[in-house]
């Protein structure tokens, strides 16, 4: 009963040192870190209050670990985050949605929100995502490249090129030269996914980290047009940021071979 | 004609609890059945028990080919779920109901050789005057063609040849009566039944509606049963008068021997008739309630008493040489005209209603809560057995 | 006449300032919510027209896939309205008619599509009807139908959210009708079949066609459901609303227009059918 609690709070504990060690070394800009977070006693003064944070839906099993890890090390701090489609969130931010840090799951996206003048400096890139071919667990259909996702017979969805996985989709369709056409295209990639879950689709071309979310009921298949169209997701702090100092210290984390570290583990690539 | 919606007698529309009638069924039956000396199997032979919980109905009925049975009674007396259970509407609770010998009870409505009029004839607001009546003979296998003409000829017979196409609600009341009538005969029902027929109708149509329907039932060859509120009516239409009172039959009996002889309070108001009931001793009856009726009639044992309100004098002084024997000190609860006489309520001795000339009233200064003495002659009251 | 004058009176003798002549009769309490709502429900679109990219607005209706969008929902929304009325309006009577132990539960389920997220709906309608649902694997390996990315699929996915509106619609109407119309046509012959066909239904004919209405503009506006289960593929599960929202994710101005094409036509739908449907009789 106590055994796994007891790990998990060491987990928690290293992981805060570790960002906190990190937090001290990286953030140069801001000024006098005095952290001193390994015991979780005081916090740096200046890296308090709440974080709003608004980033793509992709991210959310892996910033949620993170802005946990984040509270750990600060306390006195909360990260708030608003989950959704990138393009959804983008249209807040310059409609006025109150937000210090965004993480969009393209350059296209982050494009709209630096065109208007709402971000603070260049966006980074911090990680990137590539496409896998979802199919149903064990593969019975033994697709093994994009070609074969054209055998008749087959169905397949893909997202709409309106949205990125679909542009994604189709920028790697032009690579290999496959023409494929698909049952649908579906409005976002957990759609996509969904019909294969629900194996009323046989494959679907989606993302590593919603392969690798959706665990043993779909399997990836990992293909080599992928790499000509790997996704990049930047960060941004905002213009109008009310806490711009905790919301740089956040960005940093995420940036930090810890945040690295999550995010590789949901199946994200080093950028 | 508000009050006397059809429904008021059954029980809102709520849906009928449908209780088996199997079981109570089997029980009835069979004695009947088995009955010595049941009526020839032509017409109506009925025993109708619907039990609703807090109301029961039960009520005997037979009538033969060519009788026009009227059932009489107060509102909520059960005369229309008599009907409805005669048609089919209601089931049955126990009893039997046989028709031409045949059992009708365990038949649906739509298989019943019957026809109804309802109350506010339920005309199909969407179809003609001509379709209406064509309905049935459709519904019963005839082409339509077939079915259309014969409504056509239905309607010449009631003189409603100009209106086959009109909707009903451009149908005067008694020209819709009459399209109902029609619509109800074009399926040769071997029980016609009417439900206040002439209820819908105003004061002034009725008459004419009156007699026609008379006409129309004189000349129906099978039973028509109507209910009707209305004494006037049942007794125009109905060779046979069968007055319901508390879903039992507390009278029956031709229209003449009922107007003579009511037996209850309710059957004596509509006929008109002062009625009372007590124990006679030769010429004198002791009513229940206490004073004496000296009569003409020379009886013995419980017997009714009855005087027509018209045969009631009423005078503000004792009367001294009067030679009625019977005298009452009595005292006017109210007045109503009525016709171009006055109806006077009286409380006391004796509780009557008088019918006096508005000269007479005037004269006697009559006005509530004054003393009157009221006489009438034994000659004018009739008493018969209880 | 006389009211107007009453209301004048009524209002000088209070002290209160005449109101103006045309909202005669109207009582205050009721009349201003009633605008409060109406602007509610109109400011969105008046909003909607103001933003309309008018200028591109011809290159954005000459599209083939715009037309092939509407003439999807069109079709799809028919057809869904039809398959509704075909198996609602007797659904209708059931509630409203017979008597069954449970018919409350029966109610409840009827409604329950009406407060299920229409995506939701879509999930159950996969569960069940699709490759793998628990019938549509019967209907896949015994009759090779597959529902889910077909036109089909859209149909069956409105007529889901649709049908209740014209279920409930037609049993209030039935409820309301003169049940005595229906014995009145069973003594003259007519089994309760024949009633219903020939009497019962002219009679409650503007009420199913007001839920025909409500069906075929609830089944217009669907998206939840339909892109869950029939997918999103132009010209045959492209439906306006899917369009619509697509286009919302990188040319809002496209969606404005498209659902500015959407608007017009079931308001000239709506405002046809109401005329001859819906105030006749």
């Amino acid at each position: 009963m106590t055994r796994p609690a007891d790990r998990h709070r060491r987990t928690l504990k290293a992981a805060a040192a570790s960002v906190a060690a990190l937090l001290a070394l990286g953030a140069c800009s801001s000024s006098g870190d005095d952290a001193s977070a390994g015991s979780g006693g005081s916090a740096s003064p200046n890296v308090s209050g709440t974080v709003t944070v608004f980033a793509a839906a992709s991210l959310k099993e892996s910033f949620t670990k993170l802005g946990a890890a984040f509270e750990k090390a600060h306390p006195g701090t909360e990260v708030s985050f608003n989950f959704g489609g990138s393009d959804t969130l983008a249209a807040g931010i310059t409609g006025g949605a109150p937000a210090d840090v965004f993480a969009a799951a393209s350059a296209r996206t982050m494009k709209t929100v630096t065109d208007q003048g709402e971000a603070a400096g260049t966006p980074v890139v911090f990680t990137r995502n590539r496409l896998e071919i979802a199919t149903l667990p064990g593969n019975p259909e033994k697709i093994a490249s994009l070609k074969d996702l054209t055998r008749s017979g087959l169905k397949v969805v893909l997202c709409d090129k309106t949205v990125p996985c679909g542009a994604a989709a189709g920028k790697a369709l032009d690579a290999g030269g496959v023409k494929l056409t698909p049952v649908s295209y579906e409005e976002d990639v957990k759609g996509a996914l969904n019909k294969v879950v629900l194996k009323e689709a046989d494959a679907a071309v989606v993302y590593r980290t919603d392969v690798r979310a959706a665990g043993d009921k779909v399997e990836g298949v990992d293909f080599p047009e992928a790499a000509e169209a790997v996704n990049d997701y930047p960060i941004a702090l905002l213009k109008n940021a009310r806490n711009a100092t905790a919301a740089k210290a956040f960005i940093d984390l995420v940036r930090s071979a810890e945040g690295r570290k999550v995010l590789t583990e949901a199946g994200f690539l080093t950028p | 004609m508000s009050d006397d919606h059809p429904m008021t007698d059954t029980a809102p529309a709520a849906p009928d609890p449908a209780p088996a009638p199997a079981p109570g069924n089997a029980g009835t039956n069979a004695p009947a059945a088995a009955r010595p000396g049941a009526p020839a199997d032509a017409g109506l032979d009925a025993r109708l028990i619907v039990d609703r919980g807090s109301f029961r109905l039960d009520i005997e009925l037979t009538a033969a080919p060519g009788d026009v049975v009227a059932l009489l009674g107060p509102n909520g007396a059960g005369k229309t779920t008599a009907l409805r259970a005669l048609a089919g509407l209601v089931p049955l609770t126990g009893g039997r109901l046989r028709l031409d010998g045949t059992d009708l009870d365990r038949l649906p409505p739509e298989a019943r050789p019957v026809g109804v009029v309802f109350q506010d004839y339920l005309l199909f607001p969407h179809l003609t005057a001509l379709d209406n009546v064509a309905f049935g003979p459709r519904c019963r296998g005839a082409g339509k063609a077939e079915a259309r003409a014969e409504a056509a000829a239905w309607l010449d017979r009631m003189g409603l040849a100009d209106h086959a196409g009109a909707k009903p609600r451009h149908l005067s009341g008694g020209q819709a009566q009459r399209v109902a009538l029609a619509r109800a005969l074009a399926t040769h029902p071997r029980l016609l039944l009417l439900d206040e027929p002439l209820a819908a109708l105003d004061a002034r149509t009725r008459l004419e509606v009156r007699a026609r329907l008379r006409r129309h039932l004189a000349a129906f060859e099978a039973v028509a049963v109507l209910v009707t509120h209305d004494p006037l009516d049942a007794m125009v239409l109905a060779d046979r008068l069968v007055v319901v009172e508390h879903g039992r039959i507390v009278q029956e009996g031709t229209p003449a021997d009922i107007a003579r002889h009511p037996r209850t309070d309710y059957i004596a108001q509509l006929v008109g008739l002062n009625l009372y009931r007590g124990r006679a001793d030769g010429h004198t009856v002791r009513l229940d309630s206490g004073p004496e009726i000296t009569t003409s009639e020379e009886l013995t044992g419980p017997v009714f008493v009855a005087f027509p309100p018209g045969a009631v004098t009423l005078h503000r002084d004792r009367p001294t040489g009067s030679s009625a024997r019977n005298l009452w000190r009595c005292a006017i609860e109210g007045l109503e005209i009525h016709g171009d006489q006055i109806r006077a309520d009286l409380t006391g001795e004796l509780p009557l209603a008088a019918d006096l000339t508005t000269a007479a009233a005037a004269e006697l200064d009559l006005h509530p809560g004054a003393p009157v003495w009221a006489t009438v002659k034994a000659t004018q009251t009739h008493a018969y057995p209880a | 006449m006389t009211s107007l004058d009453k209301t004048g009176a009524a209002d000088t003798l209070a002290g209160r300032p005449r109101r103006a002549r045309a909202r005669a009769g109207v009582p205050l309490p009721l009349l201003l919510p009633a605008l409060l709502g109406l602007a509610f429900l109109v400011l969105p679109l008046v909003a909607l027209l103001i933003r309309a990219p008018w200028r591109s607005l011809p290159e954005q209706l000459t599209s083939t896939e715009v037309w092939q969008a509407l003439q999807l929902s069109l079709v799809c929304a028919t057809s869904a309205t039809a398959l509704s009325l075909v198996v609602g309006v007797p659904l209708a009577w059931l509630l409203a008619r017979a008597d069954f132990p449970g018919r409350g539960l029966v109610r409840a389920l009827v409604t329950l599509p009406l407060v299920l997220p229409p995506v939701v709906g879509g999930v159950a309608l996969l569960l069940a009807l699709g490759r793998n649902g628990v019938v549509g694997r019967w209907l896949d390996s015994w009759f090779g139908i597959t529902l889910p990315f077909t036109t089909a699929g859209v149909i069956l996915a409105e007529t889901f959210v649709a049908m209740p509106f014209l279920v409930i619609s037609v049993e209030g109407t039935l409820r309301a009708a003169d049940r005595r119309y229906e014995e009145a046509a069973q003594t003259l012959g007519a089994s309760r079949f024949t009633a219903f066909r020939r009497v019962t239904l002219p009679l409650i004919a503007p009420g199913i066609a007001a839920g025909a209405v409500l069906a075929w503009a609830r089944a217009l506006g669907e998206f939840g459901a339909t892109i869950t289960f029939a997918g999103n593929f132009p010209g045959r599960t492209q439906t306006m609303p899917l369009a619509v929202y697509l286009a919302l994710q990188n040319d809002p101005a496209a969606a404005i227009a498209l659902s500015l094409v959407l608007l017009a036509v079931s308001v000239a739908v709506l405002a046809g059918l109401r005329d001859r449907w819906v105030t006749a009789s």
